[in-house]
């Protein structure tokens, strides 16, 4: 018997975000954790001297915010991120397009890099508390340090995966070496720094907590780590929030820069 | 313009990939001579060493061996802008200063007057409403044309085109190839065009020069003495352009066939 197979709309795939109860589930999983969580706080299921109620940790936070302590150990370690970020950076990103331009360049430095980046600079700290003392500067360079080398590598290579097609208009127009640095390599760039910004955020975040439980009388990393020589879980918490809401707003951050800064680069629209 | 001869003179290129002697040979020692102000059209099997001979007009390859002379009249403007089979507009820039670029970068900017040529090629080729736009918001055929405006704006003595067309579907490419010959036939600029279109040759050259299967050389030259300004739907009818497309055809036939087994045979030994 013949069959009749129907194409129709009613065939075709669901666009757009699923959605429960009229809301993303990608919203929907981390409130039921935390509705869960809750729940088995109050009900005594989890040790509350180690997980306390999601509610516990945010009256805390609320209570913290109001604080001057609060908004102090939040500045520092913000101020140690930026300044690390761009003593790391902006070299970084200078390097990086000079090895992907030069091959003199290239071709001295790439072995020296390649050797030096799976190093964790992170055990180089005590002896850059050596060399710069306890104070802010050694947190600095430790942040910078991992953050040049991202950069670097990064910049480098954006330069190198750029189309060889943008350099030979430039040189068969006739464009300086200046101008090309400006108007192919740096544009061309642009995409690789970026990705190595994203990375380097998450780095320098891990490095700020690192550095703070260590060496810091302050900071957000600092205040977990006091959280936990005076056994104030709650704190501790709160602590642990901060830092996942600095990586969310970092991340979110360089996504809007990026989107504003390259805008014909639209890997996330895809 | 001027009548003068020797806009561009190849005296014995050759150009070898690799090793000098036991590299790859991919022209070998060619001589031509173009006119100022003519329309050379060069067609041959691919892999002949087409694009190699244009890349080292645009100064991107250099020939092993010979002497290829580009007579610089006026240093005002640019030497040669080479207009690339691939898409070349830059992705970072607007229509209006990708346009520009060619002007900015060789150091020919003149104010006013430059961004008036500017926005003339934009207009001719339809892109002065769009000038806003970057080129990943534009089709194909437009980012093509964009190319297209920044070579002629750019105002080189020589315009080098490697198969501008070859990327566009079949209509687009006859509306092109039209108001190619419209925007040169106004200016008269020496141009290279290679092309793996027979009758694209024929209805844009002044002179179609025929390579041979690698490594490349030059084995005919047929002079085009089609009356300009030509309409290209109305050069399409006339007996002289069938004639002279199955005159190239009878040529490069036999060429075609040869590299087809050349590239054959070298998979083969690849394969091996
Ligand atoms: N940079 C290169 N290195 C080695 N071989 C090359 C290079 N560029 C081109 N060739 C070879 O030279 C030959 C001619 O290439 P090309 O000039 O691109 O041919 P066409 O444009 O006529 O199709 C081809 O066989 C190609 O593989
Ligand atoms: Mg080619």
């Amino acid at each position: 018997m013949a069959t009749i197979e129907t194409i129709d709309v009613s065939r075709a795939p669901r666009k757009g975000t699923r959605r429960v109860l009229g809301m993303p589930i990608g919203l929907i999983s981390p409130i039921v954790l935390l509705g869960l969580w809750e729940i088995a706080a109050r009900t005594g299921a989890v040790n509350v001297t180690f997980f306390p109620a999601p509610s516990t940790i945010l009256a805390t936070g609320f209570a913290q915010a109001q604080t001057a302590q609060f908004w102090g150990d939040l500045g520092i370690s913000l101020q140690r991120i930026a300044v690390g970020l761009v003593m790391g950076a902006v070299p970084g990103v200078l390097v990086g397009l000079a090895m992907g331009l030069f091959r003199p360049v290239r071709e001295a430095l790439n072995p020296l890099i390649a050797a030096l980046f799976p190093i964790p600079k992170i055990a180089l700290l005590p002896l850059l508390l050596l060399i710069f003392g306890i104070g802010e500067t050694s947190k600095y360079v430790t942040i910078a340090i991992n953050v040049f080398f991202l950069m670097t590598i990064n910049t480098f290579a954006g330069v190198v995966s750029t189309p060889k097609i943008y350099f030979e208009v430039a040189r068969n127009l006739k464009a300086s070496r200046l101008k090309t640095y400006l108007t192919v390599a740096l544009p061309g760039a642009l995409p690789g720094i970026f990705t190595g910004l994203r990375i380097c955020m998450g780095t320098a975040l891990i490095l700020l907590v690192a550095v703070e439980f260590s060496t810091a009388d302050s900071g957000v990393g600092y205040r977990i780590w006091w959280a936990w020589t005076v056994f104030w879980v709650d704190t501790m918490y709160v602590g642990f929030l901060v830092i996942a809401i600095l990586g969310l707003g970092f991340s979110y951050a360089v996504d809007f820069l990026e989107r504003l800064v390259i805008p014909w680069h639209r890997k996330h629209e895809r | 313009m001027t009548g003068k001869t020797g806009k561009i003179e190849v005296d014995g290129v050759a150009k070898v990939f690799g090793d000098p002697q036991r590299g790859f040979r991919a022209i070998d020692k060619v001589d031509l001579t173009i006119a100022d102000g003519e329309f050379v059209c060069i067609v041959g099997p691919s892999g002949c060493g087409k694009s190699t001979l244009i890349r080292m007009f645009a100064g991107l390859e250099h020939p092993s061996e010979g002497q290829i002379r580009i007579a610089h009249d006026n240093p005002d403007r640019p030497m040669t802008a080479m207009i690339f089979q691939q898409e070349s507009a830059f992705p970072w820039l607007t229509v209006a200063d990708n346009a520009a670029y060619g002007l900015r970068a060789s150091g020919t900017w003149r104010g006013a007057e430059s961004q008036e040529r500017v926005d003339y090629f934009l207009q001719k080729t339809g892109l002065y409403s769009f000038r806003d736009f970057r080129p990943d918001q534009l089709s194909g055929g437009m980012k093509q044309r964009l190319s297209i405006a920044r070579a002629f704006a750019t105002n080189p003595e020589v315009l080098l085109m490697d198969e501008p067309f070859a990327a566009l579907d079949e209509q687009n490419k006859l509306i092109m190839q039209e108001e190619l010959a419209t925007l040169w036939e106004e200016f008269r600029s020496t141009v290279v065009f290679i092309t793996h279109g027979l009758d694209e040759a024929v209805l844009l050259g002044d002179r179609v020069v025929v390579m041979s299967s690698a490594p490349g050389r030059f084995i005919h030259s047929l002079e085009i003495d089609l009356p300009r300004p030509r309409k290209s739907a109305e050069i399409r009818r006339t007996p002289e352009f069938g004639a002279l497309t199955a005159e190239l055809w009878d040529i490069l036939g036999h060429e075609v066939r040869t590299a087809r087994q050349q590239e054959a045979d070298r998979i083969q030994a690849a394969g091996r």
